[in-house]
């Protein structure tokens, strides 16, 4: 099994419309397809079709084998994934939400993230680990959190967030290929936005982030669910004749200091959104990176936007402004380049 | 037992006033260790020992001025200070000398130490910061604007790189420094800038980034004229004293900026390069290649120095002049010759310089390329035998192997002192600095 | 105790094979208790560091266990894990290295005496969070399963490990899945200082595995006839895919749980008692009733044990440490795995 290369998928694509839920479900599809050592497991997969629907229909065309449903043991889902992984499956496990993967925070970082070092580099855990996160369905304080920054802490896994239809159906491939484990973190929110993507899977370049719109005037930094509220801000600075660059990073851990900082040596200012908290976020450590490396090239200090402080409110307009939004976005570029 | 003497720190420092002891007697002391803090002309500055062994007997106490030479203490082994602890027991106590006060050999000097004292130790005039985001104040000082007279426009009147950039449009130099411009030994007359040259952003040194701007100083202070004072002392008794002779030679310097682009294209950005630093490796370079202009003219002797330490002119905003040596300048690579620059700019910024820092070096090299200076004419800083200047790189016709092309070009000028060496040397010298500055890769 | 002795049956009639096989479980026996004698002495004298788990008076459980082994079946095992590597076939010189923090050590001495690893052998470990490697042992079961491979899975772990939620989670998934996982209690009576009957509502650990469908006995863990006996009958079970397999070895831990331990919890005089079923004993005091070993043949062990012991210590010692300018390595994996 190896990635195409780039000629194989230069001709001409036939486009489709696709949810973002659709591209992840299209993308176990083609592993399993693609690969007889890929499964999906955890729970409610199955029968159900998923807690967020990802996989509805798998379970008919796979049977149980393949589509492993199992019980509400997150520790026990994710360390039996790590486990198969290790001898020779490439399982896709599903936790239903960030929140829940605490339970198997244990596996995740004392396990997964640690035997290939503690073993001497003797044992690699190529598992994979999908889970929804953030806000935006008012399912309120232990359903909606945005904890993937907590994961991009530990060395020796690999964190991803697709923040496009995109990158939800390419990242898949490249991350069963990948010898480590990696998180894949998928946004509740965005699991009906559609966009139009290529028919034939592509598989998505995962160690670099990706600019989703050139500016020179201002760098926006951001992933996920704020990618869109992000480009819609930078669409309304544009007719103020602010010329907003955004990079979405895609990868959380390992970060792409290399994109990230030819921004800022480009526009001077940077803001940086995301939907974790602010204190001892991802934000904050970009922001001590670009401090770092680039503290010649400021004219402004590095500016974050993040969440509110406080554990994620069940009521519509609280939740809202618990998070960034494409108004306080704008509001907050403004502030950086008047 | 060996004596710890009051260095002399400078050739126009006569005597410093003891600040603070930072160890006691008793106290083990070793090679480079900060053991005392003086109050000279240049402000407080920290005074190493270079000896290992015990401090023994202390002879003055701060707040003393004590003479250049005469001893503050003595270091002894340890066996000799124990022996004689226990000697002492039965003896009367040693008694402290009485403190020789030195007069003041003119009014002059005290004024030089009050101004110094208030304006070094306090670089900061206005006590006030000036807001200015980090990238404005490196285009201030690539650009030479000053910041005092730039209006800023961000957030609580922060400037920023805008304003910098408007003002620059509007006045884009500084006056260059008071570099005397003696007589030369070449047939051209000697090429001061008569107006603000354009402003070019070329090889900006570190040199203007190690000093705090000064806000609202128009009229020369009493420390400006100390410091003039100073200087005045100094470049008098050179001019009296040595017989300059000069010479300079034009150094393409396209292979050099070429190479460093490239190298600084793999590094990343804290790690690269500055001109600065590739043209003072080279200068160490060629002086192992002549050595003789490297040393000093002691007493009728000219001695060479084993040790290379360049002196890096260093222009302090609120006016005047440090020459900070850089230790074993041939020894470094360029990485670690950059670091040992920053790390120099800093201290020179906190006012940090070690004694030997300002005492020890063999060869001044000053630049004033960022100035728009063309050639630059120094003065030697007695006792040394040399001095090298370095202009502004330009693009220039440049005629080889018959045909006619446009380089990048920087005049090197040597100063040399005539009784130590001949114009042989000071050629031989400047061939060898265009050989290396056309082989930077090998230094 | 309602465990099964073999070595009270009379033995008439043993085959020379048998016989050399008898020889060889005292072998295994005594190398692992001097091993770990030296290993102390080593702790005390500054060369082993971190922390000692010592596995004396339980060497009977791994050397019968990996009697019913074959190469291509994987090995699981907690910190006290010494004694499994040994008898495994992991080498004497490369586990002493190990616990140097030698890079000559199986995992390079980045795991140390908790962490051996050996891929050769496929020993997973050396694992540090009580049951954490439980849902490891199920998932990597899982796979032997669905590539069809008639491998078992063995994983051992002491009583305390009862109490995670990992031990129930992965039960009950082993069992809904029939994995072919042979859990193999090691119950020393003691969690750390805490006595079964101080944690546990129901003490009786089989009740607990039967609740889940999984077939469980208990049996005499300082009798190595009646484990390795125990072992093939599980292995058997397993191989032909009922399921899991669960057995509780009673035993007792001679040494304090770890160096550091001043054992307030437990009677000298109750150690002492314990003492008299050394397992080495009883199975030596077997073979000589049976007139299937000699003094001098007894002698020759100790002395073969003791150059293994010496070898491995004077390999340790003179190997040399890991390049600190490697510390990054393992983290993620340096080759592709496809």
């Amino acid at each position: 099994m190896t990635l195409p290369s780039q000629n194989v998928i230069a001709e001409p694509q036939q486009l489709v419309k696709m949810t973002y839920r659709e591209g992840m479900r299209q993308a176990i599809r083609e592993a399993m397809l693609r690969d007889e050592r890929c499964f999906l497991m955890g729970a409610d997969v199955g029968r159900y079709g998923g807690c967020f629907a990802v996989s509805k229909g798998l379970f008919d065309e796979f049977g149980p084998e393949k589509i492993r449903d199992m019980p509400l043991s997150e520790s026990a889902i994710a360390g039996i994934g790590i486990g198969a992984s290790m001898n020779g499956m490439r399982p896709i496990v599903e936790i239903m939400t960030v929140n829940f993967s605490l339970l198997a925070l244990d596996q995740i970082l004392n396990t997964a993230g640690t035997l290939l070092h503690m073993s001497g580099g003797l044992f690699n855990v190529p598992v994979v680990i999908r889970m929804a996160t953030g806000s935006g369905r008012q399912l309120g304080a232990q359903h909606a959190h945005s904890l993937e920054g907590w994961y991009a802490h530990i060395p020796g896994i690999k964190v991803l967030a697709p923040g496009t239809v995109e990158d939800m159906r390419g990242m898949l491939w490249p991350a069963l290929e990948d010898p480590d484990p990696v998180l894949i973190f998928e946004q509740q929110v965005m699991y009906n936005m559609t966009e139009m993507v290529s028919a034939t899977p592509v598989p998505v370049d995962i160690d670099h982030a990706k600019v989703r719109r050139p500016g020179k005037d201002v760098t926006l930094i951001t992933y996920g669910s704020c990618l869109p509220k992000s480009m819609t801000a930078a669409e309304t600075l544009a007719q103020e004749e602010i010329d907003t660059e955004v990079i979405d990073l895609r990868t959380l851990r390992p970060l792409d200091n290399d994109t990230i900082f030819a921004s800022v040596a480009k526009t001077h200012r940077v803001l940086i959104v995301e939907e974790g908290w602010r204190s001892g976020s991802l934000a904050a450590e970009i922001s001590a990176r670009i401090m770092e490396n680039l503290f010649y090239e400021l004219d402004r200090p590095v500016d974050r936007l993040c969440a509110s402080e406080v554990p994620m409110p069940y009521s519509k307009h609280m939740e809202e402004a618990a998070v960034p939004q494409p108004e306080t976005i704008a509001a907050a570029v403004r502030k950086l380049v008047l | 037992m060996t004596e710890f003497k009051m260095p002399s720190l400078g050739a126009d420092m006569d005597a410093g006033t003891l600040v603070e002891w930072k160890v006691k007697s008793g106290d083990p002391v070793k090679r480079g260790d900060i053991i005392a803090a003086v109050e000279t002309a240049k402000g407080v500055i920290e005074i190493e020992c270079f000896e290992n062994g015990i401090l023994d007997e202390i002879f003055y106490q701060p707040g003393q001025e004590v003479p250049v030479g005469n001893v503050l203490a003595t270091i002894s082994s340890e066996a000799e200070f124990r022996q004689k602890a226990s000697a002492q027991k039965a003896a009367e106590p040693v008694k402290v000398p009485e403190a020789v006060v030195v007069e003041p050999a003119k009014p002059a000097a005290q004024v030089v130490q009050e101004a110094m004292k208030a304006a070094i130790a306090q670089p900061a005039v206005s006590g006030d910061r000036i807001r200015i985001s980090p990238l404005a104040r490196r285009i201030a000082e690539d650009l030479g604007v000053d910041l005092t007279t730039v209006h800023g426009t961000g957030p609580g009147g922060a400037i920023q790189k805008s304003d910098i950039e408007g003002a620059a449009q509007a006045k884009p130099v500084l006056a260059p420094e008071p570099v005397r411009v003696p007589e030369p030994v070449s047939a051209r007359p000697p090429e001061v800038p008569p107006q603000a040259p354009p402003v070019e952003k070329v090889a900006p040194l570190p040199v203007e980034a190690s000093t705090e701007p000064v806000p609202e100083v128009k009229k020369p202070t009493d420390f400006q004229s100390a410091m003039r004072a100073a200087i005045a002392a100094a470049m008098s008794k050179s001019n009296r004293e040595i017989p300059h002779y000069y010479m300079e030679t034009n150094i393409d310097m396209t292979k050099a900026l070429a190479w460093l682009e490239e190298e600084n294209l793999k590094r990343p950005i804290r790690e690269r390069l500055l001109p600065v630093v590739v043209l003072l490796k080279a200068v160490a370079k060629s002086l192992t290649e002549v050595p003789e202009l490297n040393g000093f003219w002691i007493d009728g002797q000219h001695q060479v120095s084993e040790a290379i330490n360049i002196g890096f002119a260093i222009n302090l905003r609120q006016g005047g002049l440090i020459t900070p040596a850089i230790h074993d300048t041939d020894m470094k690579t360029l990485d670690e010759l950059r670091d040992a620059m920053n790390d120099l700019i800093t201290r020179t910024r906190s006012n940090k310089l070690r004694s030997s820092e300002l005492t020890d070096s063999t060869i001044v090299v000053t630049s004033l390329g960022d100035r728009g200076v063309e050639k630059v004419f120094g003065v030697i800083y007695p006792p040394q035998v040399a001095l090298v200047g370095l202009g502004k790189i330009t693009e220039q016709p440049w005629a080889e192997n018959g045909t006619l092309s446009v380089r990048k070009v920087m005049t090197a000028t040597l100063a040399g002192d005539h009784r130590a060496t001949d114009g042989h040397k000071g050629g031989l010298f400047l061939e060898a600095l265009n050989r290396n500055l056309q082989e930077v890769e090998k230094l | 105790m309602s465990t099964k002795t073999v070595t009270k049956e009379k033995k008439d009639k043993v085959s020379p094979e048998q016989r050399e096989h008898y020889h060889h479980l005292l072998h295994q026996m005594i190398l692992i208790r001097r091993y770990e004698e030296k290993a102390a002495e080593l702790y005390q004298a500054s060369k082993i560091r971190g922390f000692l788990h010592l596995y004396i008076g339980e060497e009977a459980i791994a050397t019968g266990v990996m009697q019913a082994l074959t190469p291509e079946d994987s090995v699981v095992a907690t910190y006290r894990e010494h004694g499994h590597a040994l008898a495994r076939g992991v080498s004497a010189d490369v586990i002493m290295a190990e616990m140097y923090g030698k890079v000559t050590g199986c995992a390079r001495g980045r795991g140390g005496s908790m962490h051996l690893f050996d891929k050769e052998h496929r020993f997973f470990g050396g694992n540090a969070i009580v049951c954490s490697h439980l849902p490891l042992a199920v998932g990597i079961a899982l796979a032997d399963k669905m590539q069809n491979k008639p491998n078992v899975t063995v994983c051992f772990l002491g009583e305390g490990a009862v109490a995670e939620g990992e031990f129930h989670e992965s039960l009950n998934l082993g069992a809904l899945w029939q994995t072919p996982t042979l859990f193999v209690v090691e119950n020393n009576l003691y969690c750390m200082g805490t006595a079964l009957r101080y944690h546990s509502s129901n003490p009786n650990l089989t009740e607990k595995a039967a609740s889940y469908n999984v077939k469980a006995v208990q049996i005499d863990g300082n009798d190595v006839l009646a484990v390795e006996q125990a072992a093939h009958e599980a292995c058997d079970y397993l191989r032909s895919g009922k399921g899991p397999y669960f057995i509780e070895a009673i035993t007792y831990r001679f040494r304090p749980h770890s160096m550091f331990d001043a054992e307030l919890y437990r009677e000298k005089a109750e150690v002492e008692e314990h003492k008299k079923r050394d397992p080495i004993i009883l199975f030596t005091n077997y073979l000589k009733e049976n007139n299937l070993i000699e003094d001098g043949e007894i002698q020759a062990i100790e002395a073969d044990v003791a150059a293994v012991v010496q070898h491995s210590v004077d390999f340790a010692e003179n190997s040399p440490w890991e390049e600190v300018e490697d510390l990054t390595r393992f983290v993620y994996t340096e080759r592709s795995l496809s």
